[in-house]
This record gives structure tokens, sequence and C-alpha cells, in this order.
């Protein structure tokens, strides 16, 4: 393939070469029927070039979809799109990830008030017993203590069965880091693909620029891109924060910033 | 003291609302993103504000500026809590008005600190 694609282009380039003296002869001699021939011959080769490279980078273009796997054909193509499937993949993360952190929340949340009565009746009864064994206790508010020490023990046993029960189902609620994490290391792969092939496209339309001789002015798509990127709209979690000059590591750095701003 | 928790993830916001109600603000609301939290400002009696910078339709960012615009809320304590964590960003947001600003992941210590900071300077 490379082997054609040069020789296509020689061809092109020695048919110019060969002829341009020639007609640089017939135009000083003034025989413009000759010149018109030779740029014919030249134009011939040419537009058998432009042929056979169309021809080559329509077979590329579709190797490159049949490496997409979308059949153009089918009038569903769009909702088969292996795009449309990542984005299904990555909106199963995004409720995978909310239902984990909202049970998680759900079982602190019902953990919390278990927690609260233990460490409020344990420092009360700790209050009753010093008074106890400082036998400051008469007999009948001693039976009322032992009755509260036997509730809070009988309490204790099964609030603590229930706090060990919630922990345990908030350990199992981090099982979707697994779940996810596959999604995710499958849209990779895919992203992935994807850019080889949107690569190998980029190279056949410019081959398609270089035969037929068109110029793109990248000056103004560069423009267009930093423009875009000056926006208020944020622009997520920073993935190497670490390794950057420009952004902040830890709320440290945020705050030596902020204080020399004169926060 | 009345507090608007704004994020457009409602675990981040339960997150933070647990975290206020350990710090004893238990007068909360919610809302997920600036274009429905500045109705609620405008007609809520708000003390404070807390929100994420990304987000759907109007941004934190965005809402900050229209707070500091809003001739009844432009004193509205604001504190922000958000992944983004460019150094422009966060300039940004102090010459926008903002009074704190927390980075994403945060622990409670540090929401705590900030909050405390910011009412020890607008009662002070």
């Amino acid at each position: 393939m490379e082997h054609n694609k040069s020789s296509e282009a020689d061809e092109f380039a020695s048919a110019v070469a060969l002829h341009a003296p020639q007609l640089q002869q017939s135009l000083e001699q003034g025989d413009l029927q000759q010149a018109g021939r030779i740029i014919a011959e030249i134009n011939q080769v040419r537009e058998r070039t432009l042929y056979l490279e169309v021809g080559r980078l329509t077979c590329e273009l579709h190797n490159a979809i049949i490496d997409f796997d979308i059949d153009p054909r089918n009038p569903h193509a769009k909702e088969m799109s292996q795009i449309t499937d990542a984005s299904e993949r990555l909106q199963y993360v995004v409720n995978m990830t909310d239902q984990a952190a909202n049970s998680a929340i759900d079982l602190v949340e019902k953990s919390a008030p278990l927690v609260t009565y233990i460490s409020y009746e344990a420092q009360s009864l700790i209050a009753d017993w010093q008074r106890f064994m400082r036998r400051e206790m008469k007999a009948d508010e001693f039976r009322l203590l032992a009755k509260r020490i036997e509730a809070f023990l009988s309490r204790s046993l099964h609030d603590s069965d229930q706090l060990s029960a919630n922990l345990n189902e908030i350990m199992m609620a981090q099982g979707f880091q697994d779940l996810t994490g596959q999604v995710i290391k499958r849209v990779m792969t895919l992203i992935a693909d994807i850019e080889s092939n949107l690569l190998k496209l980029v190279v056949m339309a410019g081959q398609v620029d270089r035969v037929v001789g068109i110029e793109h002015p990248t000056g103004d798509l560069r423009t267009k891109e930093t423009k875009e990127k000056k926006t208020s709209s944020g622009e997520g979690p920073q993935i190497h924060a670490d390794k950057r000059d420009d952004v902040v590591s830890d709320q440290v750095d945020v705050d030596d910033l902020l204080s020399s701003l004169g926060f | 003291m009345k507090i608007l928790i704004v994020d457009d993830f409602s675990t981040m916001r339960r997150i933070i609302k647990n975290l206020l109600r350990d710090l004893g603000f238990t007068n909360t609301a919610e809302a997920d993103d600036g274009s429905t939290a500045l109705p609620m400002l405008q007609s809520g009696n708000f003390d404070f504000l807390v929100t994420d910078w990304n987000m759907p339709i109007m941004s934190g960012i965005d809402l900050l500026r229209h707070v500091r615009a809003d001739e009844k809320l432009k004193h509205l304590p604001v504190l922000m809590v958000t992944a983004e964590a460019k150094r422009d960003q966060i300039i940004e947001a102090a010459q926008a008005g903002v009074n704190g600003y927390v980075v994403k992941p945060f622990t409670a210590q540090a929401l705590k600190d900030k909050i405390e900071k910011i009412f020890d300077r607008v009662n002070g």
C-alpha cells in the first residue's frame, strides 16, 4: 500500500518535472497548440493519480468503517454504534456509583443514632454507677439502676449486631468499584480503537488534500480551540494534579494561593 | 442559620448535608444547579451558600456572580466546594467574591475549618 501511494504521487511529480521544460520551451516559441497538449497530458496524469487515490481511499474508508463495527447500510447504524454503547456503559457507571454512594450514606445515617444512644446512655450510667460505688445510692435507686443497666446491655447487644450488619453492607456497597472499573476499561479500549481509526481517516484526508491541492487555515482552528477552553463552565476533576503547575494538588495549595491574594 | 447546598450530584449534597448536620447546622435546603438555586436564594432568606462549580445550565461561578450582582444577596457568604483545581479558576473565584474554596475530595475537618473561618470573618 505504501509503495502504491508513493508511486502514484511520484508518477504525477515526474510527469510535471518531465513536461515542465517542454512546456516552457513551447511557450517561448509561441507554440500554444503544443503547450495546450502538454498541459492536457499533465492533467491526464493528475486525473489518473486522483482516480487511483480516490479508489484506494474509498477502500481504506470502507475498512475503517468496518473497524468501527458500524454497517452504514443498516438503518439502525446510529443506535448500534459503539459510541452509543459506550455512553450507555458510562451512564451505567454513573448509576452504579450513585447507588453505591447513596446506600453507604443511608447506612451511615441509620447507624449514627445507634452510636449516639450508646454514647449518651453509657455516660449517664457511668455517672450513676460511680454514685453507687461511692455508696451514695439508696436501695430503691439501685434497683432502678440495675434495670437500666440490664436494658442498656440488651439494647447494646442488639444495636451492635445492627451496626456490624450496617458496616458489612457499607463494605458490600463498595463492590461497585469492580463493576464500574471493568466498564471503564472497556470504554478506554474503545476510545483507543476509535483514536487509531480516526487517525487513519485524518491521514487519508491529508492525502486527498495533497492530491487535490487544498490547504486548510490551521491557525483559525487553533484560535477556536483556545477560545473554547476559556469558558466558565469548569473542567471537572484534574487527573494529574500533582504533575501540573497550573493546578493545585490539595487544600493546602488552595489556602496558600488564597492567602497570597489577601484572603 | 439557613444553608443552601448546590451540587448536581445528589450524593455530594447528602455528604455535605450530613457534615453540616454534625456541625450543628440542621436547617438546610438543596438545589441541583445555579438556575434552580438563584430563585431559592432570592426568596428564601438563606444565611449561607455552599456551591459546586461544574454544573449543568448555570455553573457555580455564574451563580456566585449573580449573587454578588444582586442588591439583596450581595453580602451572602459563599463557600465553593468543587473539583475545579486550576490556579486560574481559584483566582477567578476569588475575584468574583467567593468567601472560601474547598477542593474535592475534601475532609470533614477542611469543610469545618472553612465554614468556621467564614463565620468568624462575617461576625467579626
